[in-house]
């Protein structure tokens, strides 16, 4: 499409220019890019190993010239090089335990709102009856017993958050099946297929990637306290949770090995919370008005 | 009332129905058995073991057996803590995590909704923009990584209250702030959402028009609607602090169900996991039944 | 209204080059511009002007209730003091004391968490110290004096337990109970009813002599001014454009914006606008004993979901290059009506009948292929339109499904010659919904509608969110568009005066039935039901000499609840002749003279 004064502006290209207009989030961005970077450059950036160990330096504070830019732990392993593979981990987990939630999430409830009455009724029953569960215990549990296997934390872990998507994607799927310009469509003999495609998906979408950014933290959050217990990843691998957990048995003699994968950690859900924060009310057309 | 007392009650028994198989069927399908332990004991021994608990019969008898003494309040006994049953273990571990929880709870509301309600008020000044910084701080630091700076900064270096373990009030200090921490941080980012969209409202404007003082608009007309939002997170709030209770347990030492729990699941106490299992779902439905009947009392358009 | 003596006392407002301006993300915005007035006693001034034009502004600022971001300069003098310097507790003194105010939507002015009670009594407490019994009391006395039904009843429930009329009345009982020497109303009838309406002017007008305060009426409506105000202030985009008292403000406007104000204005009793007859005398459409009823969840877990019947048996009938009039207060089922005939939403019983093919017959993919026939235009522009979608997109869509074969070139081609037959540039075809006016919106709604020359458009209630000015343009687009596509409309509305403007036959409906069908000459000279003649008479006419002309009964009370309609006439309930047989016998619709009635009655 020609691109002249004429062109008109989305409400999404607003909505970013909002976003962006603020320092503090492109600041957030900036440092989550950062972090993701530094992560995935991980094996470039130091010449140890994650699990090798360096009996020079046992027990050592950060330091420069000894290259353990972090320090190391009890037994001289980097924590530079641990923290960033953790990361990789982290990230991951979060990513894709998001995803599985997402898609069935998305699809639970997309269903239910659009079908509505008995079968919308059903479904939303059986995410109540899930909602009572203590869901954290069953996790517990699937650790526990199915060996602490990487892809069981996804699964377990976003068929757990899947709850709050669906209730989300239905509510806002029955209110857009009564919105006038979803009716006009119908009046307009446009298909439910293409009603769906144009018209209810994009105007989901705002919702759906907010609820995805403040869901990555969430699920992060979920492995690391799995991983405080002993239940998430295994040695040699290892995550920012079973990090914060081994730093904190060190906590006196060596602090450093609990402040450099707690900083990480907590930057990391700042940055995702703050992000999914200020793109809910760049997306939320009510007025700002007396914003500074 | 009655007819919605009547109705969640019914409601509530599919819900501890698939509450019960799920942990059921979660428990025994996995490998592993109480009996397995280091030393090999005899065939013999482990078959006489098995029979004695009713472990040599099929799955679904073992759990109509199980419901079947539920229904007469028998959780059954302790497979790792041989002379106890599972009651009188939560009987041991529950006061202890119930006065956890429920300091930890209430502080939480009264920190989250009195800090939420100023920084609404002073929306977009410097004093908002640092108490809902800090309030995000507390919703990204799990609490894991809190509990131990606690202890590093007032019990270590300060040595204001004890690390931990049980007795007197200074005992819990660390541990209840450690647990409400989160709760505060997410509560106060509520209340300030919430007040600040009540605020916003044409029924304040009409309070404001006729002369009422900020203190009676709060008071009377705003902080009833903005802490709805509030009593809808009671129930994922509880359920986070049973979870949060799990590490602060573990980190502060304190004999709660959370750390029984742990320890059950670990040493394969099938009776004692699916007790506490069963005993927090109950307390779960309950409350939630509660926080609906303050629901309706805050919001007398919602019709039970 | 009040002889002119009010003049001699002294001001009891006065307003001096009072100034207000917003800072935005784009700047300054200019609100109010240097608006003086004065009010006296007792007095009854209107401000009236469109939307935007700061009359809401101007009083807002002077109660203290604008938003942080304002400016306000300039003085308003009260009583002698000025109301601009006074802080925050001083103002609390004078406000709901000395000046109350009357907000325009009851429902959400009243707080929804509180019962009538306890917010009224906390102004009562508040201003005239008062323990809680007596406020009780107080609060009790004037509920009675605004003739609340059940006062002693209504006293203690929340406000959704009322109804809309109610909800006002209750506001005012607040707001007088202090005795205030002001009385502040900004639109406080624009959410209601008519019939409702013309009760609460009523109401108002008794009690400002009851109470002898004087009145701030702001309102877009010119018949409102007309019938209620001694003085007239017409603003336009923050300024003041013209001052006078009502009767030659209506007779000689001076401004030329007062003029063409007035002259937008529909009026009841006054047809300016000429109506070809209808091209054809084969039905294009009909529709027979329609019936839609609605599940509402019961209250019982085991009972099945009651039925809310909104519409109970409707029969019409509409010729080719014909507009039938539908007309009712909120809760007839006008709106239903609009989308069971086009099947928006399934009929629980009779049929459509379009061009001779009854629609319930045909396939779905039959069905789906008349509905380029029939189209529908919205009442909220804006949210007819999907805020994601360029108008290119909005206005091509529909071609789609019927000429898929259409190329992009085409079909960019027919849009921009529809845009421009509404009124549009072509070169808005790439802007966002969310970037034009009201009126605009509403224009690319009816140019959706005429993408492929359909036969019939329903209108539901499609100017009523306008401004009254660009109400009469699109209205009139409407006209020229029936003219030159001979098109039939189907319009709904609850404004009469609109719906005489623009139909050929109107229609009355109450609680889902036809009340009353006629050629619109015959409806509005003689009509026979007597809802019809409550709703007739309740149109505020915008001309101070002919307030209540017609003078046919008023009618009181509300609408009983769809759920439950009262047997036998539905209207009986609040009929001023019902007999014992209305309660019992349901009236058919009859012939009368050259009318269709529902009415025993009726002769």
């Amino acid at each position: 499409m020609r691109r002249d004064s004429n062109q008109g502006h989305s409400l999404f290209r607003i909505a970013m220019q909002s976003l962006l207009s603020s320092k503090a989030t492109v600041t957030a961005f900036v440092v989550m890019a950062l972090v993701v970077l530094l992560t995935a450059a991980a094996p470039l950036l130091s010449p140890w190993a994650i699990d090798s160990t360096d009996w020079e330096s046992v027990s050592t504070p950060p330091s420069v010239e000894t290259g353990h830019y972090f320090g190391t732990d009890d037994v001289g392993r980097d924590i530079f090089v641990r923290t960033l593979y953790g990361g990789r981990i982290s990230l991951l987990v979060g990513l894709s335990a998001t995803m599985v939630s997402l898609v069935i999430g998305v699809f639970w409830g997309a269903i239910a709102g659009y079908a509505g009455g008995r079968t919308d009724q059903l479904m939303m029953r059986f995410v109540d009856v899930m909602y009572a569960m203590p869901f954290m215990f069953f996790v517990i549990l699937l650790m526990v017993y199915f060996g602490r296997n990487i892809f069981l934390i996804f699964i377990a872990v976003g068929a757990v958050n899947w709850l709050d998507m669906a209730r989300i994607v239905r509510g806002q799927a029955l209110s857009m099946k009564h919105r006038e310009f979803v009716e006009a469509a119908r009046a307009g003999g446009v298909s439910h297929l293409n009603i769906i495609r144009r018209h209810i998906i994009p105007n989901l979408l705002g919702v759906v990637i907010v609820y995805v950014t403040l869901t990555i933290p969430q699920v992060i959050l979920v492995e690391s306290f799995l991983s405080f217990l002993g239940l998430g990843v295994q040695e040699p691998m290892t995550s920012w949770g079973a990090l914060v957990n081994d730093g904190a048995a060190l906590m006196e003699s060596a602090p450093w090995t609990l402040f450099f994968p707690a900083l990480f950690l907590a930057l990391t859900l700042f940055c995702f919370n703050f992000i999914g924060d200020g793109l809910r009310d760049a997306l939320d057309p009510r007025d700002r008005a007396g914003e500074p | 009332m009655l007819r919605f007392t009547a109705k969640r009650f019914l409601g509530a028994i599919p819900t501890l129905l698939v509450l019960m198989v799920l942990a059921f069927a979660l428990i025994r399908v996995a490998p592993g058995g109480p009996f397995d332990s280091e030393k090999q004991l005899s065939a013999e021994i482990q078959e006489r073991l098995n029979a004695a608990y009713h472990l040599d019969e099929p799955l679904w008898q073992q759990f109509f057996r199980y419901l079947g003494n539920l229904l007469k309040g028998d959780f059954g006994p302790s497979f790792a803590y041989a002379d106890y049953t599972v009651s009188e273990l939560i009987a041991t571990g529950f006061p202890v995590s119930l006065k956890l929880g429920s300091l930890a709870m209430l502080l939480a509301v009264i920190a989250g909704i009195a800090i939420g309600t100023m920084a609404a008020l002073k929306q977009n000044t410097r004093a908002d923009y640092a108490v809902m910084t800090a309030a995000m701080t507390g919703i990204s630091v799990p609490t894991f990584v809190v509990a131990p700076l606690l202890v590093l900064v007032f019990a270590v270096t300060l040595q204001w209250f004890p690390a931990g373990g049980l007795g007197n009030w200074q005992n819990l200090v660390l541990p209840v702030i450690a647990l409400a921490l989160p709760q505060i941080a997410y509560i106060a980012r509520l209340t300030r959402g919430s007040m600040i969209e009540v605020l916003r409202s044409d029924y304040i404007r009409t309070a404001r028009a006729q002369g009422l003082t900020q203190a009676e608009i709060l008071l009377h007309h705003a902080l009833k609607a903005a802490v709805l939002p509030v009593v809808s997170y009671l129930g994922p709030a509880t359920a986070a602090i049973i979870t949060g209770s799990v590490v602060v347990e573990q980190i502060f030492g304190v004999p709660g169900l959370g750390r029984f729990f742990v320890q059950g699941a670990l040493n394969r106490d099938y009776t004692l996991v699916m007790g506490i299992v069963v005993f927090y779902g109950v307390l779960i439905i309950c409350f939630n039944f509660f926080v609906d009947i303050a629901y309706r009392w805050l919001d007398p358009r919602v019709t039970l | 209204m009040k002889p002119p003596s009010a003049l001699t006392t002294p001001p009891l407002l006065e307003l001096k080059s009072l100034n207000v301006s917003f800072a935005g993300r784009d700047g300054i915005t200019r609100a109010v511009k240097d608006l003086s007035y004065t009010l006296r006693a007792s007095e009854t001034l209107g401000i009236v002007g469109e939307s935007g034009s700061g009359k809401t502004q101007s009083v807002m600022s002077l109660m203290g209730l604008l938003p942080h971001n304002a400016t306000v300069s300039g003085k308003a003098v009260f009583n002698r003091t000025d109301l601009l310097a006074l802080s925050q507790s001083e103002l609390n003194r004078v406000r709901g004391k000395d000046i109350a105010m009357v907000f325009q939507d009851p429902m959400t002015s009243l707080n929804p968490h509180l019962t009538v009670s306890a917010q009224m009594s906390l102004v009562a407490r508040r201003h005239l110290g008062q323990s809680k019994r007596d406020a009780f009391a107080e609060c009790k006395r004037m509920l009675d004096a605004v003739r609340i039904p059940e006062a002693a009843k209504r006293i203690n429930q929340y406000p959704h337990e009322l109804s809309g009329g109610m909800r006002q009345r209750v506001m005012i009982a607040t707001a007088l109970l202090c005795k205030p020497k002001l009385l502040i109303a900004d639109e406080p009838t624009t959410a209601l009813d008519v019939t409702v309406q013309a009760q609460i002017l009523q109401l108002m007008r008794e009690l400002q002599t009851d109470f002898a305060t004087a009145v701030l009426l702001i309102t877009h409506d010119m018949g409102v001014v007309a019938g209620t105000c001694d003085r007239v202030l017409v603003m336009s985009k923050g300024e003041r454009v013209e001052e006078n008292f009502v009767e030659p403000l209506f007779a000689t406007p001076q401004h030329p914006y007062t003029r063409t104000l007035l002259a937008a204005v529909p009026r009841l009793d006054e047809i300016n606008i000429k109506l070809t007859p209808p091209t054809g005398t084969t039905p294009l459409l009909e529709a027979r004993g329609l019936e839609v009823a609605y599940p509402v969840d019961s209250n019982s877990f085991f009972a099945p979901p009651n039925q809310l019947k909104a519409l109970r048996g409707v029969d019409l009938m509409l010729l080719p290059g014909e507009t039938l009039g539908v007309v009712g207060e909120s809760g007839c089922g006008k709106s239903t009506l609009a989308r069971a005939v086009l099947n928006l939403i399934p009929a629980s019983a009779g049929d459509v009948v379009l061009m001779g093919e009854p629609l319930r017959q045909l396939t779905a993919t039959q069905r789906r292929a008349m509905r380029s026939d029939m189209q529908i235009i919205f009442q909220d522009p804006l949210a007819s339109l999907n805020p994601r979608m360029t108008i290119a997109n909005i206005l091509c869509e529909p071609l789609d499904t019927y000429h898929p074969n259409l190329s992009r070139a085409q079909k960019l081609r027919r849009a921009s010659i529809i845009l421009e037959k509404v009124g549009l540039k072509r070169e808005q075809l790439g802007r966002y919904p969310h970037e034009f006016s009201g009126g605009q919106c509403q224009r690319i709604g009816i140019a959706r509608a005429l993408m492929f020359e359909p036969k019939l458009i329903v209108c539901d209630e499609p100017v009523s969110a306008l401004d009254v000015s660009v109400q009469a343009k699109v209205v009139q687009l409407l006209i020229e568009l029936q003219q030159e596509l001979n098109l039939s409309l189907v319009f709904i509305a609850h404004d009469l005066a609109v719906v005489r403007q623009i139909s050929h036959r109107v229609m009355v409906m109450y609680l889902g039935k036809v009340v009353e069908l006629a050629n619109r000459d015959e409806i509005y000279s003689s009509p026979r039901h007597p809802y019809t003649r409550a709703l007739i008479s309740a149109v505020p006419i915008p001309d101070p000499k002919s307030q209540q002309r017609l003078g046919f009964a008023e009618i009181s009370g509300d609408l009983p609840s769809p759920l439950h309609p009262p047997s036998g006439c539905a209207f009986c309930s609040r009929c001023p002749l019902a007999e014992p047989r209305c309660a019992n016998e349901d009236p058919p619709l009859r012939a009368v003279g050259r009318s269709m009635v529902a009415c025993h009655l009726a002769e």
